[in-house]
């Protein structure tokens, strides 16, 4: 019988191959749930789960809480910028604070990279990691893995480019890890100041050319300039990237073969792409946000099934 | 393990015909009847009992569904075996229907509990039957009874009863087997 090698989903790199494929297949049938007139399951109404947002998001909490929601287990939210951390309050005490009112399972989203290895060793309850700093977003990579499989059939032996700011992404490294994990060919296209020293340590192919990377891609994931990160210029200006890095329809129109933009937003419309590309039949952005409420129920199920009664 | 056949090919395919003919009595035409075979096995025998009112007896529009309960059923997180989801097929409205479930073996009724609650996630339907192929007696948790049975079984809880299909095991059988 199939079950998750994990009891916490803290990055993708501590997956294998078989627990993607586990949580893809279970994404399908959660799919076809959310699509019924009624969307909701009672599989996890004895399981509560605390949202502990020490970063602000917006797509991300909604998509999870829905899908806590739909399993119809209780949920219990909570921000940084509301709570006793402002008071001095340690994250151990904070978490056993919240644990202590009988929680199952905390999905976290904090600003210092590993808070989720951290918590999962100091409290018990299973972690589901939301974004740790510039370091892992694993749900993120899984929803878009699952939009590529969706789209095209499959990932392995796919080409596919992330566009933009890597230094600062937590998406570029979960994805990277998540599609050479399904064999498919990763590319990181960007300015050389946003492109992380040793990144081909990952095996990775690096351009620079943004034209030489859409010609090379099938999928071309585009990523937000985090400009909240930045803390020094990593380039002149905004208009010089978007002409350098920008995706716009002239330029989609001049490739030799119809590519997948993906964008995991929130989108800067006019930076890193453009409108009429967003907007296209060529983007499946909208698609990526309706997996990502399947693609965090099979994690929350699954992982949750592991709970012991 | 010992065991035992309970039906060989020719009287599982009797039993079929018979719960054909019953369902004709009580549906007629099926206008407004839908079958609709519970994940995992019930799959197989809804779709042989469809096969048998199409060509045996000339009844043209059989809407067929498939439903998968693992999401509904109250055992999560509390056996030692991992609970593992089939697809759900029903491409129809069951919305004043009069929905037919089809299962191979009721025994405890938890399934068909599950069902129950699964199918409501479609609509409300006008009313639900239950037919089963194998009832075994004496061994429910819940009060459901079958409307349409093939065959009523006395076994004990250590002993399981296996439907075979000739599609998926190679031969169509039914077996008591005792571990």
């Amino acid at each position: 019988m199939s079950e998750l090698s994990v009891n916490h989903l803290l990055g993708i790199k501590y997956l294998n191959k078989k627990d993607i494929q586990l949580i893809f297949e279970t994404a399908d049938h959660f799919k076809e749930v959310i699509n019924r007139p009624i969307k909701k399951v009672p599989s996890l109404r004895d399981i509560t789960i605390a949202n502990l947002f020490f970063e602000n998001s917006t797509r991300t909490k909604l998509s999870f809480e829905l899908a806590e929601k739909r399993l119809s287990a209780d949920v219990i939210n909570f921000s940084a910028s509301q709570s006793s951390v402002k008071k001095g309050e340690t994250l151990i005490d904070t978490v056993n604070n919240i644990l202590s009112m009988k929680v199952d399972m905390v999905v976290m989203r904090h600003p210092k990279p590993g808070a989720g290895v951290f918590l999962s060793k100091h409290v018990n309850a299973s972690i589901i990691n939301a974004g740790d700093g510039a370091h892992e977003h694993p749900t993120q990579a899984l929803l878009d893995s699952y939009s590529i499989r969706e789209r095209l059939g499959d990932v392995k032996g796919k080409n596919v480019v992330i566009v933009g700011d890597i230094l600062h992404s937590r998406v570029a490294l979960s994805n990277i890890y998540a599609l050479q994990l399904q064999g498919a060919n990763v590319m990181v296209c960007g300015p050389k100041t946003l492109l992380p020293k040793y990144i081909k340590e990952l095996g990775v192919k690096v351009e620079t050319n943004l034209r030489k990377a859409l010609n090379w891609c099938d999928v071309a994931n585009m990523l937000r300039v985090q400009n909240e990160r930045m803390d020094i210029s990593y380039f002149p200006s905004t208009r010089e990237y978007t002409q350098q890095y920008g995706v716009n329809k002239a330029l989609l129109n001049s490739l030799d073969k119809e590519i997948t933009i993906m964008h995991p937003g929130p989108i800067n419309r006019g930076v890193e792409i453009t409108s009429d590309v967003a907007d296209s039949d060529q983007a499946i952005i909208l698609d990526q946000v309706q997996n990502g409420v399947a693609v965090r129920m099979a994690v929350i199920y699954l992982l949750a099934s592991k709970i012991k009664h | 393990m010992s065991q035992k056949v309970l039906l060989n090919a020719k009287e599982l395919n009797i039993i079929l015909h018979r719960l054909a003919c019953q369902l004709i009595e009580n549906h007629n035409d099926f206008s407004n009847t839908v079958l609709i075979g519970l994940q995992p096995r019930g799959k197989f025998l809804a779709n042989r009992l469809a096969e048998i009112l199409r060509t045996n007896y000339k009844i043209k529009n059989i809407k067929l569904g498939h439903l998968d309960i693992t999401f509904y059923r109250d055992d999560f997180r509390r056996g030692e075996k991992i609970l593992e989801a089939n697809t759900t097929e029903i491409d129809f409205i069951v919305e004043d229907k009069n929905i037919v479930f089809i299962d191979d073996v009721l025994y405890t009724g938890r399934s068909i509990r599950a069902a129950l609650t699964a199918i409501q996630s479609f609509g409300r339907p006008n009313e639900i039957e239950l037919l089963t192929l194998i009832d075994r007696r004496f061994s429910r948790h819940l009060p459901i009874q079958p409307n349409y049975r093939g065959r009523q079984v006395d076994a004990i809880n250590e002993e399981k009863v296996k439907v075979n299909w000739v599609e998926n095991e190679g031969e169509d059988s039914v077996y008591l087997i005792n571990s």
